[in-house]
C-alpha cells in the first residue's frame, strides 16, 4: 500500500512499511459542541428562572411564601446558573484547541479539544437532569397548582401525619415478624425440596407442591382468604388470632415459598465438593448442612433475600382488603373525609424512606459479591 | 491380615465401566500409589473405600469389616479413613482453626479445649501455627493443602487416601506438601495414593500399583515397576511420562 500523499516512501525511512498512522491525525473541530453547550445551557437556566417564578407565584398563592421562600428560591436561581461554567469552559478549550492547531501542535490541540468535547457532555449530562426537574415541578404547579393541590395539600398532610405514621406501625410490626418467620419457614422448605433418597421423595413431592401453590397464589386473595376465612372457621385458638397476625400468616405462607427458592438456589450453588470434604469427615447429611453448608449459602442469598423482603414490607399495604387499620387504610380514610389524596402521598412517601437503605445496601453486598467473584475467592 | 482389602470390585457410571474386576490388598504400614493414565479410576477407588461412591459388585474390606453393601456406618468408616483431595476443600467460611477442629468438634464430640490444643499441636508441626485466625482464601495453595491433611488428619485415622493432592500446585509449593507425607509415611501411617509425582511414589512407595482398564494392570515395588516393567501398557505410560520429564 502507499501512502495517501502520493509517492511511497522507502521502506527504511518509513517504519509503517509506508502506510499511515491514523491516529496521528489532527483532532476533530470540537467548537460547534462547545456552542451548542453554552446555548442549551442558557435555555435551562432561563426555563429555571421561569419555572422558579412560577413556583414563588404558586407559594404566595397558597400563603405559605415569605421572605425566606423568596430568598430560597432566588438561591437556587443562582445556583442554576452554575451550568453555565462547564459550558463556557467548553467553548474556552475549544478555541484553544484551534488556536493550537493553527500553531501546529497537533498534542496540545488533541488534549484541548478532547477536554473540550467532555466538558460539552458535562453540560448535557447535567442539563438533562435538571430538565426532567424542571418538567416534575412544570407539572405540580400546572393549572392552577391542580396536581400539586391533589398530592401534596401540605396542611393536611401535617394535619393528618400522626395519624398516619401510628398506623403505619401495624406495617412495621406485621413485616417484622413475618421476615423473622419467612427466614426460619423458608429454610424448613428448602430442606425439605432438597430430603435426600427415596425416603425424602414424598417430602420433596409436598414441599415443591406447597412452593408452587403459593408462588401462584396473589398475596391479596391469600390475606384476604385467610383473614375473612380462619375467623369463620371457629377452630379453637386459630380463629381468636388478631387480625395482624393473620396477615402475619399469609404474608409468611406467601414469602415463605419465594425465600424457600432463594434458600434452595442458594444451597444448590454450594460445590458439591464442599459436601464431600464435610461427609469425608464424618459428618452427617444434617450436619454437613448445618455447618459446612446453609453458612455459605446463607451468605451467597443476602441480596435476593433482601429483595424479597423489600417486596414483602410493600406487600404489607394488601392487608386493609380484610380491614385492618394499617397506614393505607387510615390515609384512604382520611383522603375520603377531606376529598384529597395527600395523606396517601405521605404513606408512599413512609413506604419510600423505608426501602430505600435497603436497596441501597442491597446494591452494596451485590457489588461486593462480585468483586470477591472477580479477585477469585470462593 | 490385609488393612485394606478389595476383592474384586465393578462399578460403571452409566454406559462406562470404571472397575471391571478389580482388586488391591494394602497392608498396615504400608504406602500405596496409584498410577496410571487420567481416567483409569484412581480417585474414583480412594472415593470408593471412603464411602463416596458406591460399587456395583465386589467388596472392599478394612480390618477384615464389609465396609460396602448395605448396613455399613458410613460416617463411623470415614471417622477411622481420611482423604485429602486435589482441589483441598478447605471451608471457605470457617478459619483454619475451625476447619481443623469441626468433625473433632461435632463428630467426636472432643470438648473445644480439647480438639483446639489438639489442632494447634497438628498446626505447629506443620508450621502454620501462625495462621490459625486466618481464613483459607488468605492462604497459599500449598498452606490450605498442608491444612486440608492437618484436618483429616485431627480425627486421628488409621488410614489416609490421597487424591492426587499436588495437581493443583504451583510447581514450588509440591515440596511442603510432599514432605509432610514424607513425615506421616516415616511414622508409619498407611497410606494410599493417587499420584502424578512419580519420583516422590518411587521414593515413599512400598508398592506401585499401575491401573489400567479397570483393573490392576501390573503392582510391584517401585524399583521393579519403574525399572523393569513386565506389561507393554506400563511401558507406554511410563514411556510417556518419561518424555513429559516428570520421571
Amino acid at each position: 500500500m502507499s501512502s495517501l500523499d502520493g509517492a511511497p516512501p522507502s521502506p527504511a525511512e518509513a517504519p509503517g512499511g509506508g502506510r499511515r498512522f491514523r491516529a496521528a491525525s489532527p483532532p476533530r473541530e470540537a467548537t460547534s459542541w462547545a456552542t451548542t453547550a453554552v446555548l442549551v445551557a442558557l435555555l435551562l437556566i432561563v426555563t429555571s428562572w421561569v419555572t422558579l417564578n412560577g413556583v414563588r407565584s404558586a407559594l404566595a398563592e397558597l400563603k405559605i411564601g415569605s421572605v425566606y421562600t423568596n430568598i430560597l428560591l432566588a438561591i437556587v436561581g443562582v445556583g442554576v446558573c452554575i451550568l453555565a461554567l462547564p459550558a463556557l469552559r467548553s467553548l474556552k478549550a475549544a478555541r484553544g484547541g484551534r488556536a493550537a492547531l493553527a500553531a501546529g501542535d497537533v498534542i496540545a490541540a488533541r488534549v484541548a479539544s478532547a477536554a473540550s468535547r467532555d466538558l460539552a457532555w458535562y453540560t448535557f449530562g447535567f442539563a438533562g437532569a435538571l430538565a426532567t426537574l424542571l418538567i416534575v415541578v412544570q407539572f405540580l404547579i400546572a393549572n392552577d397548582l391542580a396536581v400539586g393541590r391533589t398530592f401534596f395539600l401540605l396542611p393536611l398532610i401535617a394535619s393528618s401525619f400522626w395519624l398516619v405514621l401510628e398506623a403505619f406501625w401495624t406495617n412495621v410490626y406485621i413485616f417484622c415478624v413475618a421476615e423473622v418467620l419467612v427466614l426460619i419457614w423458608g429454610l424448613v422448605v428448602a430442606v425439605a425440596r432438597l430430603a435426600p433418597g427415596v425416603a425424602g421423595k414424598p417430602i420433596r413431592v409436598i414441599a415443591t407442591l406447597y412452593a408452587d401453590v403459593f408462588r401462584g397464589l396473589p398475596a391479596i386473595i391469600n390475606i384476604y382468604l385467610i383473614g375473612f376465612g380462619v375467623p369463620l372457621t371457629g377452630l379453637p385458638i386459630l380463629s381468636d388470632f388478631s387480625q395482624e397476625t393473620f396477615c402475619i400468616m399469609a404474608l409468611t405462607l406467601t414469602y415463605g415459598a419465594y425465600v424457600a427458592e432463594v434458600y434452595r438456589a442458594g444451597i444448590e450453588s454450594i460445590h458439591w465438593s464442599q459436601t464431600a470434604a464435610a461427609r469425608s469427615l464424618g459428618l452427617s447429611y444434617m450436619q454437613t448442612l448445618r455447618y459446612v453448608i446453609v453458612p455459605q449459602a446463607v451468605r451467597r442469598i443476602i441480596p435476593p433475600l433482601l429483595n424479597d423482603f423489600i417486596g414483602l414490607q410493600k406487600d404489607t399495604a394488601l392487608v386493609n382488603v380484610i380491614g385492618t387499620i394499617d397506614a393505607f387504610n387510615q390515609a384512604k380514610i382520611i383522603a375520603s373525609n377531606h376529598f384529597n389524596l395527600s395523606a396517601v402521598t405521605t404513606v408512599a412517601i413512609l413506604f419510600v424512606i423505608i426501602t430505600i437503605p435497603q436497596a441501597r445496601l442491597v446494591d452494596r453486598l451485590v457489588e461486593r459479591d462480585q468483586r470477591r467473584m472477580r479477585a477469585g475467592g470462593s | 491380615m490385609a488393612l485394606i482389602e478389595i476383592r474384586d470390585i465393578h462399578k460403571r457410571f452409566g454406559d462406562h465401566p470404571v472397575f471391571k474386576g478389580l482388586s488391591l490388598s494394602v497392608e498396615e504400614h504400608q504406602v500405596v500409589c496409584l498410577i496410571g493414565p487420567s481416567g483409569c479410576g484412581k480417585s474414583t477407588l480412594l472415593r470408593c473405600i471412603n464411602g463416596l461412591e458406591t460399587i456395583q459388585q465386589g467388596e472392599i474390606r478394612i480390618h477384615g469389616d464389609r465396609m460396602t453393601g448395605p448396613g455399613v456406618d458410613v460416617n463411623a468408616l470415614r471417622r477411622d479413613v481420611g482423604i485429602v483431595f486435589q482441589s483441598f476443600n478447605l471451608f471457605p467460611h470457617m478459619t483454619v482453626l475451625e476447619n481443623v477442629t469441626l468433625a473433632p468438634l461435632r463428630v467426636l464430640r472432643q470438648n473445644r479445649k480439647e480438639a483446639e490444643a489438639k489442632a494447634m499441636a497438628l498446626l505447629t508441626r506443620i508450621g502454620l501455627e501462625h495462621k490459625a485466625k486466618e481464613y483459607p482464601d488468605r492462604l497459599s495453595g500449598g498452606q490450605q493443602q498442608r491444612v486440608a491433611i492437618v484436618r483429616a488428619l485431627s480425627m486421628g485415622p488409621m488410614v489416609m487416601l490421597l487424591d492426587e493432592i499436588t495437581s493443583a500446585l504451583d510447581p514450588e509449593l509440591v515440596s511442603e506438601v510432599l514432605s509432610i507425607v514424607r513425615d506421616l509415611a516415616a511414622e508409619g501411617m498407611t497410606m494410599l495414593l493417587a499420584t502424578h509425582e512419580m519420583g516422590f511414589a518411587r521414593e515413599v512407595a512400598s508398592k506401585i500399583c499401575f491401573l489400567y482398564d479397570g483393573r490392576v494392570h501390573e503392582e510391584g515395588p517401585p524399583a521393579e515397576i519403574f525399572g523393569n516393567p513386565k506389561e507393554e501398557r506400563t511401558r507406554a505410560f511410563l514411556k510417556r511420562i518419561i518424555e513429559a520429564g516428570r520421571l
